[in-house]
């Protein structure tokens, strides 16, 4: 089936209309060398077999809900309230696209006024962009922003930064003439005596996580001050979720703060689309990447939004603009913003505090059950963990998965020295029961 | 105009509730050092679930979309989105899926992956797709990345793209963001690439040729296998910029006129809704002399079972955390399913015979400088109404006011005053001839009325937004102590 109105008939009237006496006339600018022969994909379907099709591809597959997951590392499974959902399905909002005619994109704009506004305050920032693809491109564009202020060529990356973000970010930096230069770890955070040694004037940049990919907390106000005192940024990418307990970025000193938000009341669907957060100080904003939305008037004096600052965007400024992006995540940010209303400063601590005391409940339990702390630090809702001897054989990880757990995830193909190491979650939809059957399943293992 | 969700705030109010902590609580400084913990809360609003029901279905009222109105917004080809695709891809077993799950719980998800990939490569005839970039412009950056890669490969230091001054923003943008020097091709007097102009700028410091097939004035490049020989005799690459393949469905394969790489955006040619600005997805396909280049991790068939594969030693790398836009992608699966080959192959035909349509009735009103048959879209020029002082600003505000979204505006570069005109497939007969004379109407008024022209939109809720204000004095978020007298001079609606 196709989704045309016009039937054979008026295409015909059409073609009358246009002056052409067959559709193969409309084609003749192309030369015939280059005509295909057709594509070479199945044959269309009705939207009944569609739906079975996809259903014995669902099939194949089983959602962390009707398992019992512990996996995060960058990618957080929270509850979304209804009202997110019967908002988001609205084709007011689904349809539209990027906001260029103000006037009838009022809905749009405003929402991004607002989204900007609860991203600089949870961020604590001064300024915050209409977002970015996800967590991981906003940090790239992180590091590009600080490289393009010119002078300096060197980027301090903590080794505790998610792998991802930083194979990203090397991808992106891959034809500038700069250094990547990786920080170590100790004990699951940043080297603050390493990145003391590294910092020197050539460098733009020292850029970090917290909570990082051990779940750790970072010393983000001494890495912060080291980055200051050489006239670097500082870059934070933070777990908006956590920020209803821990300190943003604002509080710490960070120049440019990105996040990953699809926490915020997107569902995980496998990692993407994401929701990039992107805030800076006051200082970087006519180098800040994407879309902006103001507050201004319209000619009758009444309040009204509008996309602003666009000499900085690609479709003025072409090879000199500051970030190459045109589609970002709009309809993402409109269920951040829902989700954000609904559960306002109070609900959103009440799920940082949720998820950060199940966490160590579970944590205190896995202990009891063999497991060994990997680093003694203090966590939010993350928290890496060795493997019990009795695991070694691979059995155990088998049991588990076939007792519907989804175990923390491994760190060893980025980390090869923590090859027995694992980084567990929990969140607010952790539950007692869950926690039991991982306990009960390991605690018979063996 | 609408309060802001901020000013409705009461102390208090709260949009839900948890369910108690069936964990024991400990005092939180015993988890974690007081240092580390926010000392200020987020102003974020406090308001109830009714309270956000209500503003936020308000304020989608305030705007125009697909669903509602005509959007012939050229080069972001505005189709109807098909709600079965939003269905499936609101399904637990899709949506609810962590990246970091075995393969062996994700089995539907990654045969799914893998077949939009053969699917995508069957309608394009490149060899071989990533689905990883989460946009037409991240794609873009993907195959500037591999086109560096590849040169680099071959030990040759190639530092210029070349780019017709036609193209999108987005490709010289892209091409800077990847370390190279963009050298700006002058069309021919057609609108088309000059071959004599190519010739001239080609060398061995040339890397690729990005070149956008239909171009941004919906012509075909009719030199297309002469363009990409030349471009292959000096050793340079061609990347397609997929944007307009709506047009090109069934009709022209890509791979076949001599394209070594080229992005398709998802949600244009394949109809995952736009979401106000996102999220897209820009798959990268290529030829298979290029294939060791793609991003990492891939989908890799092994018997009858799925898998994801992280080596390649040749990779450019990641683009995205782990594997790209999988929600827009599965939207573009069912789509693509659902049309199979004949509703593909329909789709460019109706596009392309709606843009004629429109371009015929236009061509009495307003100029069209250049091309005989366009493809997929046309642009126009408004020039002429410049006599009574009307710009293509003000017809595309006019536009508002007689209910229809307004058309892609100044781009191409290479046409005054240019109105670029993308009605799509999905859009009926009926409204094509109701926009027509909507548009008949306005050149009308330019002449006889200018001014209400220059006053519109006036029939919306929202009139003429002053921008220079905007960029002026950067209002960019909401604070509880403003003075903006645009605050006290708002009526509030809610008396």
């Amino acid at each position: 089936m196709d989704y045309v109105p016009n039937t054979e008939q008026q295409l015909t009237e059409m073609l009358q209309a246009i002056g052409a006496q067959s559709f193969e006339e409309l084609l003749s600018t192309i030369p015939a060398e280059a005509r295909s022969r057709g594509l070479d994909v199945p044959s269309g379907l009705s939207e009944l077999e569609v739906l079975a099709l996809c259903e014995s591809l669902a099939a194949g597959n089983r959602s962390v809900r009707e398992l019992a997951s512990f996996a995060g590392f960058g990618a957080y499974q929270h509850f979304i309230p209804t009202a997110v959902d019967a908002i988001a399905s609205r084709g007011e909002w689904l349809t539209p696209y990027t906001p260029y005619q103000a006037e009838a994109s009022q809905g749009t704009l405003q929402m991004m006024y607002e989204f900007q506004t609860m991203v600089s305050e949870l961020l604590q920032m001064d300024v915050a962009n209409a977002s970015l693809y996800d967590g991981a491109s906003g940090f790239a564009e992180a590091g590009v922003l600080a490289l393009r202020l010119g002078g300096r060529t060197r980027l301090l990356v903590s080794e505790t930064v998610h792998p991802h973000y930083r194979e990203v970010l090397a991808t992106y930096l891959s034809g500038f003439s700069c250094t990547v230069q990786t920080i170590p770890q100790t004990n699951g955070v940043t080297d603050l005596e390493a990145l003391a040694a590294a910092a020197k004037d050539d460098v733009a940049a020292v850029m970090m996580q917290q909570p990082n990919v051990f779940g750790c907390l970072e010393p983000m106000e001494q890495a912060g001050e080291l980055a200051h005192r050489i006239g670097a940024l500082f870059v934070a990418n933070v777990y908006p979720v956590s920020l209803g307990l821990l300190q943003p970025p604002g509080a710490y000193g960070a120049d440019i703060a990105v996040a990953e938000g699809r926490c915020l009341g997107s569902p995980l669907t496998a990692g993407g689309p994401g929701l990039g957060l992107f805030a800076t100080s006051q200082e970087l904003l006519r180098r800040m990447p994407g879309r902006l939305t103001g507050c201004t008037v319209d000619h009758a004096g009444q309040r009204a939004f509008t996309l602003t600052l666009q000499t900085r965007e690609q479709h003025i400024r072409r090879e000199k603009a500051t970030s190459n992006v045109c589609t970002n995540a709009g309809w993402l940010c409109l269920r951040a913003t829902v989700f954000l209303s609904l559960l306002g400063p109070a609900g959103l601590r009440r799920m940082a505090e949720l998820s950060l005391q199940k966490a160590h409940e579970l944590q205190r339990r896995m202990l009891d059950e063999g497991f060994e702390p990997a680093f003694d630090q203090p966590f939010f809702n993350e928290w890496t963990m060795r493997w019990p001897r009795t695991a070694r054989d691979g059995r155990l990880l088998r049991k588990l998965e076939r007792a519907g757990i989804v175990s923390g995830v491994a760190m060893a193909p980025w980390y090869p020295m923590l090859d027995r190491e694992a980084v567990w979650c929990a969140t607010e939809l952790t539950t007692r029961e869950q926690m039991d059957r991982l306990c009960e399943a390991v605690h018979t293992h063996g | 105009m609408d309060e802001l969700i901020f000013e409705q705030s009461v102390p208090g109010r709260c949009g839900v509730a948890f369910p108690p902590c069936d964990a024991p609580e400990r005092p939180l400084e015993q988890l974690v050092p007081s240092a580390a913990l926010r000392q200020q809360p987020p102003r974020l609003p406090e308001v109830a679930e009714f309270d956000v029901i209500r503003h936020y279905t308000r304020l989608s009222q305030r705007n125009f979309a697909v669903d509602t109105h005509f959007y012939p917004l050229g080069s972001c080809t505005m189709k109807y989105n098909p709600k079965l695709n939003d269905r499936i891809a609101a399904w637990s077993r899709f949506a609810w899926l962590h990246p970091s799950q075995p393969a062996s719980q994700t089995q539907g998800l990654l045969q799914m992956l893998y077949e939009l990939e053969q699917l995508l490569c069957g309608i394009t005839g490149m060899a071989a797709f990533t689905l990883q970039p989460a946009a037409g412009a991240q794609g873009e950056l993907t195959g500037l990345k591999i086109i560096r890669a590849y040169h680099r490969a071959k030990r040759q230091s190639r530092p210029v793209i070349l780019i017709p001054d036609s193209a999108h923003g987005t490709n010289p943008a892209s091409a800077a963001l990847s370390g190279f020097r963009v050298v700006e091709l002058a069309s021919g007097p057609d609108g088309l690439i000059d071959l004599g102009e190519l010739k001239r700028h080609l060398s061995n410091e040339v890397a690729a040729l990005m070149l956008t097939n239909p171009n941004t004035l919906g012509l075909f490049e009719r030199n297309i296998s002469a363009i990409t020989h030349l471009c292959h005799e000096y050793g340079a690459l061609v990347y397609l910029d997929g944007a307009n393949m709506n047009a090109l469905l069934g009709i022209v394969k890509p791979a076949e006129m001599g394209v070594d790489l080229l992005q398709l955006n998802l949600h244009k040619t394949f109809s995952t809704p736009h979401g106000g600005g996102g999220p897209g997805a820009g798959p990268v396909g290529v030829i298979a002399a290029l294939a060791d280049f793609l991003p990492v991790p891939r989908v890799r068939k092994v018997g009858a079972r799925f898998r994801w594969d992280a080596r390649g030693r040749r990779s450019i790398g990641r683009v995205h955390a782990f594997y790209g836009n999988v929600g827009v992608l599965l939207r573009a699966y069912v789509y693509i399913r659902t049309l199979g080959r004949e509703g593909l192959e329909r789709t460019s035909r109706a596009a392309i015979i709606n843009a004629n349509y429109l371009k015929a009735k236009f061509s009495r009103l307003v100029p069209i400088p250049f091309g005989d048959h366009c493809l997929h879209e046309f642009v126009a020029s408004l020039k002429p109404l410049k006599a009574s002082g009307v710009t293509a600003w003000d017809v595309a505000k006019r536009l508002l006011d007689y209910g229809y979204y307004a058309p892609t505006v100044y781009f191409p570069l290479v046409v005054e005053e240019a109105v670029m005109v993308e009605p799509t497939e999905t859009e009926s007969k009926s409204t094509l001839d109701a926009f027509v004379e909507a548009m008949a109407r306005i050149v009308e008024e330019a002449r006889e009325h200018p001014e209400w022209l220059k006053l519109a939109p006036q029939r919306l809720p929202t009139h003429r937004v002053d921008e220079v204000k905007a960029a002026r004095e950067p209002n960019l978020r909401w604070q509880p102590d403003a003075k903006s007298p645009a605050f006290h001079d708002a009526p509030s609606l809610r008396a």
